[in-house]
Protein backbone atom coordinates (compact mmCIF):
# COMPACT_ATOMS: atom_id res chain seq x y z
CA UNK A 1 0.00 0.00 0.00
CA UNK A 2 1.13 3.75 -1.12
CA UNK A 3 0.88 5.98 1.27
CA UNK A 4 -1.93 7.71 -0.36
CA UNK A 5 -3.18 4.35 -0.25
CA UNK A 6 -3.31 4.20 3.65
CA UNK A 7 -4.39 7.58 3.60
CA UNK A 8 -7.57 6.60 1.59
CA UNK A 9 -8.16 3.32 3.69
CA UNK A 10 -7.99 5.12 6.94
CA UNK A 11 -10.22 8.26 5.92
CA UNK A 12 -12.11 7.87 3.04
CA UNK A 13 -12.98 4.42 3.20
CA UNK A 14 -16.37 4.13 1.82
CA UNK A 15 -17.27 0.87 2.88
CA UNK A 16 -17.12 1.83 6.55
CA UNK A 17 -18.62 4.92 5.98
CA UNK A 18 -21.12 3.10 4.60
CA UNK A 19 -21.55 0.66 7.53
CA UNK A 20 -21.80 4.15 10.06
CA UNK A 21 -23.73 6.61 8.17
CA UNK A 22 -26.95 5.69 9.44
CA UNK A 23 -25.71 6.35 13.17
CA UNK A 24 -24.01 9.70 11.84
CA UNK A 25 -27.32 10.99 10.49
CA UNK A 26 -28.91 10.22 13.89
CA UNK A 27 -26.61 11.85 15.36
CA UNK A 28 -26.68 15.08 13.26
CA UNK A 29 -30.35 14.91 14.30
CA UNK A 30 -29.65 15.14 18.38
CA UNK A 31 -27.52 17.78 17.44
CA UNK A 32 -29.87 19.96 15.54
CA UNK A 33 -32.01 19.51 18.02
CA UNK A 34 -29.82 20.75 21.32
CA UNK A 35 -28.24 23.67 18.92
CA UNK A 36 -32.06 24.80 18.47
CA UNK A 37 -32.81 24.40 21.84
CA UNK A 38 -29.77 26.10 23.17
CA UNK A 39 -30.20 29.15 20.70
CA UNK A 40 -33.90 29.83 21.53
CA UNK A 41 -33.20 29.12 25.09
CA UNK A 42 -29.99 31.06 24.74
CA UNK A 43 -30.92 34.04 23.20
CA UNK A 44 -34.06 34.52 24.98
CA UNK A 45 -32.70 34.23 28.39
CA UNK A 46 -30.02 36.89 27.49
CA UNK A 47 -32.86 39.29 25.54
CA UNK A 48 -34.42 38.75 28.90
CA UNK A 49 -31.46 39.72 31.60
CA UNK A 50 -30.64 42.53 29.03
CA UNK A 51 -34.52 44.34 29.04
CA UNK A 52 -34.28 43.93 32.98
CA UNK A 53 -30.73 45.29 33.70
CA UNK A 54 -31.73 48.15 31.38
CA UNK A 55 -34.73 48.60 34.27
CA UNK A 56 -31.03 49.53 36.49
CA UNK A 57 -32.53 48.24 39.63
CA UNK A 58 -28.97 48.01 41.63
CA UNK A 59 -29.16 44.57 43.09
CA UNK A 60 -30.73 43.02 40.25
CA UNK A 61 -27.96 44.29 37.75
CA UNK A 62 -25.63 43.34 40.38
CA UNK A 63 -26.18 39.92 40.43
CA UNK A 64 -27.04 40.15 36.26
CA UNK A 65 -23.62 41.62 35.87
CA UNK A 66 -22.15 38.57 38.19
CA UNK A 67 -23.74 35.76 36.60
CA UNK A 68 -22.80 36.62 33.47
CA UNK A 69 -19.01 38.06 33.77
CA UNK A 70 -18.88 33.79 35.86
CA UNK A 71 -20.61 32.16 32.95
CA UNK A 72 -17.97 34.25 30.17
CA UNK A 73 -15.16 33.03 32.57
CA UNK A 74 -15.92 29.67 32.68
CA UNK A 75 -15.22 27.20 29.60
CA UNK A 76 -18.04 26.08 28.34
CA UNK A 77 -17.05 22.21 28.55
CA UNK A 78 -16.39 23.06 32.55
CA UNK A 79 -20.35 24.33 32.79
CA UNK A 80 -21.43 21.47 31.14
CA UNK A 81 -19.37 18.98 33.36
CA UNK A 82 -20.41 20.96 36.70
CA UNK A 83 -23.92 20.67 35.53
CA UNK A 84 -23.84 16.85 34.62
CA UNK A 85 -21.51 15.45 37.72
CA UNK A 86 -21.48 17.92 40.18
CA UNK A 87 -25.42 18.30 40.75
CA UNK A 88 -26.19 15.12 41.14
CA UNK A 89 -24.23 15.32 44.39
CA UNK A 90 -27.59 17.60 45.74
CA UNK A 91 -29.73 15.31 44.47
CA UNK A 92 -30.30 16.95 41.29
CA UNK A 93 -29.78 14.28 38.25
CA UNK A 94 -30.09 15.52 34.50
CA UNK A 95 -29.66 13.84 31.72
CA UNK A 96 -26.74 14.39 29.05
CA UNK A 97 -28.69 16.13 26.68
CA UNK A 98 -30.81 18.23 29.42
CA UNK A 99 -27.55 19.42 31.56
CA UNK A 100 -25.70 20.47 27.48
CA UNK A 101 -28.75 22.24 26.62
CA UNK A 102 -29.13 23.78 30.04
CA UNK A 103 -25.13 24.73 30.28
CA UNK A 104 -24.34 25.77 26.77
CA UNK A 105 -27.86 27.83 27.10
CA UNK A 106 -26.73 29.56 30.02
CA UNK A 107 -23.22 30.29 28.11
CA UNK A 108 -25.16 31.78 24.92
CA UNK A 109 -27.21 33.35 27.42
CA UNK A 110 -24.48 35.24 28.90
CA UNK A 111 -22.52 36.24 25.72
CA UNK A 112 -25.79 37.67 24.14
CA UNK A 113 -26.76 39.85 27.09
CA UNK A 114 -23.85 41.61 27.02
CA UNK A 115 -24.20 42.24 23.51
CA UNK A 116 -28.04 43.15 23.63
CA UNK A 117 -26.98 45.22 26.35
CA UNK A 118 -24.16 46.85 24.63
CA UNK A 119 -26.37 47.22 21.47
CA UNK A 120 -28.85 48.64 23.76
CA UNK A 121 -26.39 51.33 25.47
CA UNK A 122 -25.14 52.01 21.64
CA UNK A 123 -28.71 53.70 20.86
CA UNK A 124 -28.97 57.76 21.24
CA UNK A 125 -30.07 58.93 24.29
CA UNK A 126 -32.26 61.19 21.76
CA UNK A 127 -34.16 58.13 21.13
CA UNK A 128 -35.67 57.59 24.28
CA UNK A 129 -36.21 61.28 25.14
CA UNK A 130 -38.08 61.67 21.91
CA UNK A 131 -40.05 58.61 22.80
CA UNK A 132 -40.55 59.31 26.32
CA UNK A 133 -41.43 62.70 25.38
CA UNK A 134 -44.42 61.81 23.17
CA UNK A 135 -45.33 59.88 26.70
CA UNK A 136 -44.98 56.29 25.78
CA UNK A 137 -43.82 54.86 28.69
CA UNK A 138 -40.34 53.59 29.29
CA UNK A 139 -41.06 49.73 28.19
CA UNK A 140 -42.68 51.04 25.50
CA UNK A 141 -39.78 52.79 24.62
CA UNK A 142 -37.60 50.34 25.14
CA UNK A 143 -39.66 47.91 23.06
CA UNK A 144 -40.79 49.95 19.94
CA UNK A 145 -37.89 52.49 19.67
CA UNK A 146 -34.42 51.67 20.55
CA UNK A 147 -34.56 47.56 21.13
CA UNK A 148 -35.25 47.44 17.22
CA UNK A 149 -32.06 49.43 16.76
CA UNK A 150 -30.23 48.05 19.28
CA UNK A 151 -31.20 44.32 17.98
CA UNK A 152 -29.78 45.55 14.30
CA UNK A 153 -26.71 46.95 16.06
CA UNK A 154 -25.96 43.20 17.98
CA UNK A 155 -26.74 41.31 14.72
CA UNK A 156 -23.35 40.51 13.62
CA UNK A 157 -21.40 39.86 16.94
CA UNK A 158 -24.53 37.66 17.75
CA UNK A 159 -24.73 35.80 15.11
CA UNK A 160 -21.29 35.42 15.69
CA UNK A 161 -21.26 33.87 19.05
CA UNK A 162 -24.26 32.01 18.32
CA UNK A 163 -22.55 30.23 15.94
CA UNK A 164 -19.43 29.62 18.05
CA UNK A 165 -21.48 28.19 21.21
CA UNK A 166 -23.86 26.59 19.30
CA UNK A 167 -20.75 24.16 17.76
CA UNK A 168 -20.37 23.38 21.36
CA UNK A 169 -22.72 20.91 21.42
CA UNK A 170 -19.92 18.70 20.64
CA UNK A 171 -18.90 19.02 23.77
CA UNK A 172 -22.00 17.06 24.88
CA UNK A 173 -20.59 13.83 23.83
CA UNK A 174 -18.66 14.05 26.99
CA UNK A 175 -21.39 13.92 28.83
CA UNK A 176 -23.37 11.09 26.66
CA UNK A 177 -25.46 12.66 24.38
CA UNK A 178 -25.59 10.38 21.31
CA UNK A 179 -24.57 13.67 19.16
CA UNK A 180 -22.25 14.01 15.81
CA UNK A 181 -18.87 13.54 17.60
CA UNK A 182 -20.12 10.75 19.75
CA UNK A 183 -21.31 8.56 17.06
CA UNK A 184 -18.49 9.14 15.28
CA UNK A 185 -16.23 7.92 17.59
CA UNK A 186 -18.25 5.25 18.51
CA UNK A 187 -17.59 4.09 15.15
CA UNK A 188 -13.74 4.69 15.11
CA UNK A 189 -13.44 2.96 17.78
CA UNK A 190 -15.54 -0.33 16.73
CA UNK A 191 -13.94 -0.26 13.16
CA UNK A 192 -10.67 0.98 13.92
CA UNK A 193 -11.03 3.09 11.10
CA UNK A 194 -10.96 6.69 10.77
CA UNK A 195 -13.30 6.95 8.56
CA UNK A 196 -16.32 7.65 10.64
CA UNK A 197 -14.49 10.87 12.03
CA UNK A 198 -14.22 12.10 8.24
CA UNK A 199 -18.31 11.09 8.13
CA UNK A 200 -18.76 13.14 11.32
CA UNK A 201 -16.54 16.40 10.27
CA UNK A 202 -19.12 16.09 6.91
CA UNK A 203 -21.60 16.29 9.21
CA UNK A 204 -20.67 19.09 10.96
CA UNK A 205 -19.96 21.49 7.69
CA UNK A 206 -23.33 19.65 6.12
CA UNK A 207 -25.12 21.77 9.37
CA UNK A 208 -22.84 24.23 10.01
CA UNK A 209 -21.84 26.09 6.51
CA UNK A 210 -25.86 26.91 5.88
CA UNK A 211 -25.58 28.43 9.31
CA UNK A 212 -22.63 30.70 8.87
CA UNK A 213 -24.00 31.64 5.15
CA UNK A 214 -27.79 32.33 6.87
CA UNK A 215 -25.64 34.26 9.78
CA UNK A 216 -24.21 36.07 6.32
CA UNK A 217 -27.42 36.90 4.51
CA UNK A 218 -28.78 37.98 8.28
CA UNK A 219 -26.24 40.60 8.74
CA UNK A 220 -26.78 42.34 5.48
CA UNK A 221 -30.32 41.74 5.07
CA UNK A 222 -30.63 43.86 8.46
CA UNK A 223 -27.61 46.40 7.69
CA UNK A 224 -29.35 50.06 7.33
CA UNK A 225 -27.82 53.06 6.50
CA UNK A 226 -27.99 55.85 9.32
CA UNK B 1 -50.73 88.61 31.62
CA UNK B 2 -54.88 88.79 30.70
CA UNK B 3 -55.75 85.39 30.48
CA UNK B 4 -54.41 82.85 33.51
CA UNK B 5 -51.16 80.58 32.61
CA UNK B 6 -51.68 77.63 31.08
CA UNK B 7 -47.89 77.11 32.41
CA UNK B 8 -46.76 78.32 35.66
CA UNK B 9 -43.55 77.88 36.59
CA UNK B 10 -42.57 78.94 40.09
CA UNK B 11 -38.99 79.20 41.75
CA UNK B 12 -37.51 76.34 39.44
CA UNK B 13 -34.02 75.18 40.62
CA UNK B 14 -32.06 72.57 38.84
CA UNK B 15 -28.66 71.02 40.24
CA UNK B 16 -26.71 68.96 38.62
CA UNK B 17 -24.12 67.14 41.04
CA UNK B 18 -22.56 70.19 42.80
CA UNK B 19 -23.25 72.11 39.59
CA UNK B 20 -26.48 75.10 39.89
CA UNK B 21 -28.19 75.32 36.82
CA UNK B 22 -31.05 76.68 37.04
CA UNK B 23 -31.64 78.91 40.09
CA UNK B 24 -34.75 79.91 40.85
CA UNK B 25 -36.59 80.19 37.93
CA UNK B 26 -40.10 82.03 37.35
CA UNK B 27 -41.80 81.81 34.24
CA UNK B 28 -45.84 81.94 33.31
CA UNK B 29 -46.83 81.01 29.65
CA UNK B 30 -50.60 81.75 28.32
CA UNK B 31 -52.53 80.12 26.09
CA UNK B 32 -51.42 80.39 22.50
CA UNK B 33 -48.58 82.65 23.64
CA UNK B 34 -45.07 82.15 22.07
CA UNK B 35 -42.22 82.93 24.24
CA UNK B 36 -38.96 82.99 22.99
CA UNK B 37 -36.22 81.94 25.29
CA UNK B 38 -32.61 83.50 24.73
CA UNK B 39 -29.35 83.63 26.38
CA UNK B 40 -25.84 82.70 26.29
CA UNK B 41 -24.92 78.53 25.82
CA UNK B 42 -24.78 77.23 29.36
CA UNK B 43 -26.60 79.63 30.63
CA UNK B 44 -29.64 77.02 31.58
CA UNK B 45 -32.09 77.66 28.68
CA UNK B 46 -31.96 74.02 27.75
CA UNK B 47 -32.21 72.56 30.76
CA UNK B 48 -35.17 75.04 31.76
CA UNK B 49 -37.24 73.35 28.75
CA UNK B 50 -36.38 70.10 29.34
CA UNK B 51 -37.44 69.94 33.30
CA UNK B 52 -40.93 71.48 31.59
CA UNK B 53 -41.89 67.73 30.77
CA UNK B 54 -39.83 66.50 33.43
CA UNK B 55 -37.06 64.74 31.04
CA UNK B 56 -34.83 66.44 33.24
CA UNK B 57 -36.36 66.28 37.15
CA UNK B 58 -36.13 69.66 38.57
CA UNK B 59 -34.29 69.67 42.16
CA UNK B 60 -36.76 72.14 43.78
CA UNK B 61 -39.63 74.49 42.78
CA UNK B 62 -44.00 73.99 40.89
CA UNK B 63 -44.38 73.30 37.57
CA UNK B 64 -48.27 73.64 36.75
CA UNK B 65 -49.23 72.71 33.43
CA UNK B 66 -53.27 72.86 32.59
CA UNK B 67 -53.88 72.79 36.31
CA UNK B 68 -51.78 69.96 36.92
CA UNK B 69 -48.62 69.90 39.29
CA UNK B 70 -46.26 67.73 37.42
CA UNK B 71 -43.90 67.43 40.53
CA UNK B 72 -46.53 65.95 42.69
CA UNK B 73 -46.15 62.97 43.80
CA UNK B 74 -47.80 60.00 41.67
CA UNK B 75 -48.60 61.96 38.97
CA UNK B 76 -49.03 60.51 35.54
CA UNK B 77 -46.59 62.35 33.46
CA UNK B 78 -46.86 60.11 30.35
CA UNK B 79 -50.56 61.12 30.19
CA UNK B 80 -48.85 65.12 31.07
CA UNK B 81 -46.41 64.63 28.22
CA UNK B 82 -48.89 63.32 25.51
CA UNK B 83 -50.20 66.79 26.02
CA UNK B 84 -46.24 68.50 25.63
CA UNK B 85 -44.99 68.44 22.45
CA UNK B 86 -41.15 68.90 21.70
CA UNK B 87 -38.71 68.89 19.37
CA UNK B 88 -35.48 68.24 19.61
CA UNK B 89 -32.41 69.72 17.82
CA UNK B 90 -30.68 66.75 16.57
CA UNK B 91 -34.31 65.96 15.69
CA UNK B 92 -34.30 62.73 16.79
CA UNK B 93 -36.38 60.32 14.33
CA UNK B 94 -36.46 56.71 14.41
CA UNK B 95 -34.47 56.03 12.05
CA UNK B 96 -36.16 52.39 11.82
CA UNK B 97 -39.79 53.75 11.45
CA UNK B 98 -41.07 55.71 7.97
CA UNK B 99 -41.89 59.31 8.67
CA UNK B 100 -45.49 58.07 9.06
CA UNK B 101 -44.40 55.58 11.13
CA UNK B 102 -42.61 57.75 13.05
CA UNK B 103 -45.40 60.02 13.21
CA UNK B 104 -47.99 56.97 13.77
CA UNK B 105 -45.94 55.05 17.44
CA UNK B 106 -47.51 56.81 19.56
CA UNK B 107 -51.19 57.20 18.24
CA UNK B 108 -51.39 53.77 18.25
CA UNK B 109 -49.12 53.04 21.19
CA UNK B 110 -50.19 56.05 23.99
CA UNK B 111 -53.57 56.97 22.46
CA UNK B 112 -54.65 53.42 21.14
CA UNK B 113 -55.86 54.40 17.93
CA UNK B 114 -56.02 51.76 15.14
CA UNK B 115 -53.71 51.37 12.60
CA UNK B 116 -56.31 53.03 10.07
CA UNK B 117 -57.08 56.04 12.40
CA UNK B 118 -53.48 56.59 13.00
CA UNK B 119 -52.26 56.53 9.78
CA UNK B 120 -55.16 58.96 8.48
CA UNK B 121 -54.02 61.26 11.30
CA UNK B 122 -50.65 61.37 10.70
CA UNK B 123 -50.73 61.91 7.00
CA UNK B 124 -52.51 64.43 8.40
CA UNK B 125 -49.82 65.98 10.55
CA UNK B 126 -47.40 65.40 8.19
CA UNK B 127 -49.37 67.91 5.65
CA UNK B 128 -49.48 70.31 7.92
CA UNK B 129 -45.68 70.64 7.66
CA UNK B 130 -46.01 70.12 3.64
CA UNK B 131 -44.25 66.63 3.97
CA UNK B 132 -47.53 64.61 3.06
CA UNK B 133 -45.43 63.22 -0.12
CA UNK B 134 -42.84 61.51 2.19
CA UNK B 135 -45.14 59.41 4.62
CA UNK B 136 -43.05 56.61 2.94
CA UNK B 137 -39.70 57.39 3.18
CA UNK B 138 -37.12 56.82 5.83
CA UNK B 139 -35.36 59.36 8.15
CA UNK B 140 -32.20 59.48 6.50
CA UNK B 141 -33.94 59.95 3.03
CA UNK B 142 -34.84 63.41 4.23
CA UNK B 143 -32.92 66.55 4.01
CA UNK B 144 -31.99 67.95 7.53
CA UNK B 145 -35.59 70.35 7.27
CA UNK B 146 -37.75 67.83 6.03
CA UNK B 147 -36.55 65.44 9.01
CA UNK B 148 -37.36 68.16 11.89
CA UNK B 149 -40.54 69.08 10.15
CA UNK B 150 -41.36 65.76 9.96
CA UNK B 151 -40.29 65.97 13.75
CA UNK B 152 -42.53 68.61 14.69
CA UNK B 153 -45.64 66.71 12.62
CA UNK B 154 -44.68 63.19 15.19
CA UNK B 155 -45.59 65.98 17.92
CA UNK B 156 -48.05 67.44 16.62
CA UNK B 157 -50.19 64.26 15.74
CA UNK B 158 -50.88 63.69 19.70
CA UNK B 159 -52.64 67.61 19.41
CA UNK B 160 -50.55 69.10 22.55
CA UNK B 161 -51.97 72.01 24.40
CA UNK B 162 -48.15 73.75 24.21
CA UNK B 163 -45.03 72.76 22.09
CA UNK B 164 -41.68 73.37 23.46
CA UNK B 165 -38.71 73.85 20.69
CA UNK B 166 -34.86 72.64 21.66
CA UNK B 167 -33.10 75.06 18.93
CA UNK B 168 -35.25 73.80 16.50
CA UNK B 169 -32.93 74.98 13.73
CA UNK B 170 -29.27 75.35 15.13
CA UNK B 171 -28.70 71.90 13.97
CA UNK B 172 -29.89 72.77 9.92
CA UNK B 173 -27.75 74.74 6.80
CA UNK B 174 -28.67 77.99 6.72
CA UNK B 175 -31.24 77.26 3.21
CA UNK B 176 -32.75 74.75 5.04
CA UNK B 177 -33.55 76.80 8.09
CA UNK B 178 -36.48 79.07 6.78
CA UNK B 179 -39.01 75.83 5.82
CA UNK B 180 -38.96 74.77 9.94
CA UNK B 181 -39.67 78.40 10.67
CA UNK B 182 -42.45 78.42 8.17
CA UNK B 183 -44.45 75.61 9.37
CA UNK B 184 -43.48 77.26 13.25
CA UNK B 185 -44.90 80.45 12.00
CA UNK B 186 -48.08 78.72 10.86
CA UNK B 187 -48.46 76.61 14.21
CA UNK B 188 -48.33 80.22 16.04
CA UNK B 189 -50.90 81.58 13.36
CA UNK B 190 -53.10 78.19 14.31
CA UNK B 191 -53.44 79.40 17.93
CA UNK B 192 -50.70 76.95 19.52
CA UNK B 193 -48.67 78.00 22.20
CA UNK B 194 -45.26 77.85 21.96
CA UNK B 195 -42.15 78.05 24.02
CA UNK B 196 -39.41 78.42 21.96
CA UNK B 197 -35.13 78.04 22.78
CA UNK B 198 -33.43 79.09 19.99
CA UNK B 199 -30.78 81.85 18.33
CA UNK B 200 -33.05 83.00 15.50
CA UNK B 201 -33.37 86.69 16.46
CA UNK B 202 -35.28 87.69 13.40
CA UNK B 203 -37.86 84.93 13.51
CA UNK B 204 -38.51 86.12 17.58
CA UNK B 205 -38.72 89.60 16.49
CA UNK B 206 -41.29 88.22 13.88
CA UNK B 207 -43.42 85.87 16.02
CA UNK B 208 -42.81 86.60 19.35
CA UNK B 209 -45.12 87.54 21.90
CA UNK B 210 -42.41 87.58 24.93
CA UNK B 211 -39.09 87.11 25.29
CA UNK B 212 -36.58 85.95 28.02
CA UNK B 213 -33.28 86.43 28.16
CA UNK B 214 -31.55 83.93 30.37
CA UNK B 215 -28.34 83.83 32.00
CA UNK B 216 -26.30 81.66 34.54
CA UNK B 217 -29.60 80.01 35.82
CA UNK B 218 -32.07 83.01 36.29
CA UNK B 219 -34.09 85.04 34.23
CA UNK B 220 -32.28 88.48 33.58
CA UNK B 221 -35.05 90.30 31.91
CA UNK B 222 -38.05 89.75 29.47
CA UNK B 223 -40.62 91.65 27.87
CA UNK B 224 -41.90 92.12 24.16
CA UNK B 225 -39.29 91.38 21.31
CA UNK B 226 -39.80 95.33 19.75
CA UNK B 227 -38.45 96.42 23.78
CA UNK B 228 -35.57 93.89 24.42
CA UNK B 229 -34.19 94.06 21.15
CA UNK B 230 -34.21 97.64 20.33
CA UNK B 231 -33.57 98.96 24.35
CA UNK B 232 -32.91 96.04 26.39
CA UNK B 233 -32.55 97.53 30.12
CA UNK B 234 -30.15 95.29 31.38
CA UNK B 235 -26.87 95.35 29.78
CA UNK B 236 -25.82 92.09 29.96
CA UNK B 237 -28.89 91.46 27.61
CA UNK B 238 -27.87 94.63 25.41
CA UNK B 239 -24.81 93.14 25.35
CA UNK B 240 -25.94 89.14 24.17
CA UNK B 241 -28.49 91.08 21.72
CA UNK B 242 -26.00 92.73 20.00
CA UNK B 243 -23.13 89.63 19.71
CA UNK B 244 -26.06 87.16 18.32
CA UNK B 245 -26.98 90.17 16.04
CA UNK B 246 -23.71 90.48 14.49
CA UNK B 247 -23.32 86.73 14.02
CA UNK B 248 -26.74 86.27 11.37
Amino acid sequence: MTDLERLAFSFFNLEVMARYLPAVVEGSLVTIRLALAVIATGLGVGLALALVRSAQVRPLNWAIVFLVDLLRALPPLVVLVLLYFALPHVGLRLTGFVAAWAGLSLVLAAFAEEIFWAGILAVHRGQWEAARSTGLTFAQALLFVVLPQAVRLTIPPLTNRTIAITKGTALASVVGVPEILTQAVTGQSFSGNASPLTLGAAAYLVLFVPFVVLGRWVETRFAWKR
Amino acid sequence: MDRPPILDVRELHKFFGPLHVLRGIDLQVAPQELVFIIGPSGSGKSTLLRCLNRLEEPSRGTIRFDGVDLLAPGVDINAVRRQMGMVFQSFNLYPHLTALGNVTLALRKVLRKSRAEAEALGRAALARVGLEDKAHAYPNELSGGQQQRVAIARALALEPKIMLFDEPTSALDPELVGSVLAVMRAMREAGMTMVVVSHELQFARAAADRVVFIEAGRIVEEGPPERIFAEPAHPRTREFVARIAGHR
